[in-house]
């Protein structure tokens, strides 16, 4: 039977997320189901902490205002407006409303079954991905202490996260170890191995776990003959034991195995050694999970023997960023992998170079990753930027000691940009006279740039200020922090100026909400997302915990929660920043690999709605702490 | 005379619509109450002469307007007026499946049950549904009935008395997108529309119950 009023509202929702994903019959059966309420100015849909109701709404004339209550402040926290979602996560959680609605002008809202949409999500992949992702951006409310990822996340999960990976799933793990006691004599404990097809047991005592046995224990202590099997297992027991909580998500897990380079986990009650245990998790546990395995990469980078074992492993490592983007894995956890396998490749682009060197090195050195490489923020394949400092040579042996830097260092930033991270155009590397120094040199130059400020020594500072020890030596980099930290308490006045330039790219929303663009050059028309977005969070993150003299942070993300630590007053805007920082760089990262660039302008008529609307969520806390620069640097004299 | 027309037996819809109509408890309370807002498109302005082509119908209950419960049927023609083709696009052998009209008499009257019919004019389309009702010897239609025009009067008393108010008119008071106007769905939504808004507007001075509202529309409900 024709239906006119059906097909209006299926016209209407067939243009706006998720419903331009359904296909004609299923979007069919939404519209037939609709009902369509009337809302006067002022009058409320539900309210905050109100049992849900059968139906979600989508917003056709009008605007809706989500409000959140905290004690008695009303604090508005996000208006939809034609073609929004709202009122739809309570129903999918069984939770109650954590907003209430308001109708800002008088609104025309579709409510729509959540019945029916369930029957959808369960058999449409990519909504299902669209409503995780409006769930942890612009539908939750950015002051309160939550966030989720999962749809159907339990409530333990969405109250118990403030950590990095609070977003991703919480591990899979053996809940059933297999165990042995420390009396176990080696050949016993196989044969219990054996009969349960496990390879590897725990020893424990009194039950908590002591240390581990593996397949690789056996075969390089027992099957060469170097023990005995009648010997006890604590012989060649690894111990101790690597344990975590039970409550580890599958990225930290992963992070732990790469970082102490093991296979096993112990999974023990309140996550120390010294409780019981509970479960083990291998490495194949979250192959298995997780389908991608970079830690296979950081070993082929291992046995890597030529930087074309370099290049290859940097292209498999596009694709993991492609799988991780797709799949919506955490950003940081992304930019904690990808990070790892770069620094990896930088690590044996310098280790093969060293090789090619007629000479070992005169003196100690290290070798910094600068900027976003150095913040570990680096996901897509950009330019290097990076520096060189040497221990402090006799003034006669100088020239000397430095030409065999820069012929090590032009081997190295060769290899890399054969591996494909392109010369630095502005030639901020360690290949260049200039950013391959002693350590006097550099705590001299340093000196200058913060105590003659000027609109390009504080550029520099912004680059040089974020550097990371790749390879080298860790005490001359302590004492070049050390330095500048002593320079800017000489001049304090400089952190003023480095204010200045964190405010320098206002937030990028003018009046009615509507974008602010580029306005001329190469890339008119188009959003700026590194310098409107992503970097006035990045320069406010440096210059906050600069002033706090905190000196082993350089991640925009670690910052801000050594900033959370250190002002709990201010809990809240970091917070915020940290959610924001996260959503630009997943979608900086997303429109790189979508349109094969660096991702940093934006089209704003390529993106949808629900593009827009993200974005626009994460300026909020860019004014926020814009602000609160001005008014802690009393910059506005100074502007 | 109209007795001796009359027949003992109605068929059962009609007897069912009859006494679900009278036997209703719905009424008292305003929440419970189903209305149906409809339209009709025809022929012509001619009673007699002129035929409904189309009768489109949404139901509200509790202010919301119901998508599942909507009714849409058109109708087959004997009579034929191209001039009002140009109005309402509807020809007379166009694409959509076309019934009779004692058909979608049947369908209709199953379809409203005890509802309260909410129409703009609803003089005019009930005038042309008891017509119709009469050619297969039966009606006229007992449903209580609302006119959004005289509720709007009520509502407005500075121009009561002297205009008639056109559904246009209404729209654009009521800041309503105007979309498939001139079909019977699209007007009856449209209705529905400017229904809800007035019902929310008088809802601040007064209560809302049925008997206050079928009040306003003094003519019908004789």
């Amino acid at each position: 039977m024709k239906n006119t009023i059906s097909e209006r509202i299926f016209d209407f929702l067939k243009d706006f997320p998720p419903f331009d994903v359904l296909n004609k019959k299923q979007l069919f059966l939404v519209s037939s189901n609709v009902k369509v309420t009337y809302i006067e100015i002022g009058k409320t849909v539900f309210q905050q902490g109100e049992i849900p109701h059968e139906n979600f709404y989508i917003v056709k004339d009008g605007a809706i205002g989500l409000y959140r209550t905290i004690e008695s402040d009303e604090i508005l926290v996000d208006i939809c407006d034609e073609g929004d979602i709202f009122g739809l996560r309570p129903l999918v959680q069984n939770d109650h409303y954590l907003m209430s609605a308001k109708a800002n002008e008088e609104s025309i809202l579709y409510a729509i079954s959540v019945n029916i949409l369930k029957e959808i999500i369960e058999n449409n992949e990519k909504v299902n991905k669209f409503l995780i992702a409006s769930f942890s951006t612009n539908i939750k409310t950015p002051y309160a202490k939550n966030n989720n990822g999962k749809l159907f996340a339990n409530i333990e999960t969405l109250e118990d996260n403030n950590g990095n990976f609070s977003d991703f799933q919480t591990a899979e793990y053996s809940k059933d170890p297999v165990t042995c006691l420390k009396s176990t004599s080696i050949k016993e404990a196989a044969l219990i191995m054996s009969s349960n097809k496990v390879g590897s047991i725990l020893i424990v005592e009194d039950k908590n776990p002591i240390g581990i046995i593996t397949d690789k224990d056996l075969r390089l202590k027992i099957a060469t003959g170097f023990v005995s099997i009648n010997k006890k297992v604590i012989e060649i027991m690894s111990s101790p034991v690597i344990t975590v909580s039970e409550k580890i998500t599958t990225a930290e897990a992963q992070i732990a195995m790469l970082k102490n380079k093991i296979t096993h986990l112990c999974i023990t009650k309140d996550g120390t050694p010294n409780s019981e245990l509970t479960g083990i998790m291998s490495e194949h546990d979250i192959v298995v999970l997780q389908g991608n395995n970079p830690s296979v990469l950081i070993k082929e980078l291992k046995r890597a023997k030529d930087v074309e074992t370099l290049k290859y492993i940097r292209e498999k490592t596009s694709n993991l960023l492609n799988g991780y983007i797709e799949q919506k894995i955490p950003i940081v956890f992304v930019s904690n992998i990808i990070s790892e396998i770069t620094n990896a490749i930088t690590i044996k682009a310098i280790e093969l170079s060293l090789k090619e060197m007629k000479k070992q090195p005169p003196v100690k050195f290290g070798w910094l990753a600068l900027g976003s490489q150095g913040r570990k923020e680096q996901l897509l394949v950009t330019d290097q930027d990076n520096a060189l400092v040497f221990q402090n040579v006799p003034d006669e042996n100088h020239q000397e000691t430095k030409d065999y830097f820069i012929s090590l260092s032009e081997k190295i930033t060769k290899k890399l940009s054969i591996v494909g991270f392109e010369y630095c155009p502005a030639e901020m590397m360690a290949s260049n006279p200039d950013y391959c120094l002693s350590l006097k040199e550099w705590k001299h130059q340093f000196n200058k740039w913060i105590t003659i400020p000027s609109e390009k020594s504080i550029m520099m500072c912004t680059i040089f200020f974020d550097y990371n020890l790749i390879y080298g030596d860790l005490g001359l980099v302590n004492k070049m922090s050390k330095s500048i930290f002593n320079s800017i308490k000489s001049y304090e006045i400089f952190l003023n100026f480095l204010g200045k330039n964190a405010l320098i790219n206002p937030p990028p929303l003018g009046f009615f909400r509507q974008f602010l663009v580029e306005d001329d050059g190469e890339n008119k028309d188009q959003f700026d997302i590194k310098s409107r977005a992503l970097m006035p969070l990045i320069d406010a993150a440096r210059l906050l915990t600069l002033s706090h003299k905190v000196k082993d942070k350089n991640n925009t993300i670690e910052r801000f929660q050594k900033l959370i630590e250190i002002e709990p007053q201010n809990n809240d805007l970091y917070l915020m920043c940290i959610d924001s920082f996260k959503i630009l760089l997943r979608f900086r990262t997303e429109q790189g690999i979508k349109h094969k660039d660096s991702g940093r302008y934006i089209n704003l008529k390529s993106l949808n709605k629900a593009e827009k609307l993200k974005l626009k969520g994460c300026f909020k806390p860019i004014k926020d702490i814009q602000e609160l620069i001005k008014v802690r640097y009393n910059l506005s004299q100074m502007l | 005379m109209l007795g001796l027309f009359k027949r003992k037996n109605f068929p059962k819809y009609w007897q069912d619509y009859i006494d679900k109509v009278s036997n209703s408890e719905k009424y008292s309370n305003y929440e419970n109450i189903r209305f149906v807002v409809l339209d009709t498109e025809t022929t012509g302005f001619d009673y007699e002469n002129d035929r409904m082509l189309c009768i489109g119908a949404v139901a509200i209950q509790n202010n919301k307007i119901l998508v599942t419960d909507s009714f849409e049927v058109y109708i087959k023609q004997e009579v034929f007026n191209k001039e009002t083709v140009k109005i309402h696009g509807i020809r007379k052998n166009g694409d959509e499946i076309k019934i009779s009209e004692e058909e979608a008499l049947i369908q209709f009257i199953e379809y409203l049950d005890d509802a309260v019919i909410v129409a703009h004019h609803t003089a005019f389309d009930l005038n042309m549904i008891n017509t119709a009702l009469k050619r297969i010897n039966l009606g006229p239609i007992i449903s209580k009935q609302l006119d959004t025009n005289y509720i709007y009067k009520k509502l407005s008393p500075n121009n009561r008395y002297n205009k008639v108010f056109s559904l246009d008119d209404l729209c654009r008071r009521f800041n309503i997108t105007m979309h498939d106007r001139h079909t019977a769905s699209g007007d009856a939504l449209l209705t529905a529309f400017v229904f809800l808004k007035l019902t929310n507007q008088y809802k601040k001075n007064n209560a809302l119950n049925i008997q206050d509202l079928v009040k306003t529309n003094y003519h019908l409900n004789s």
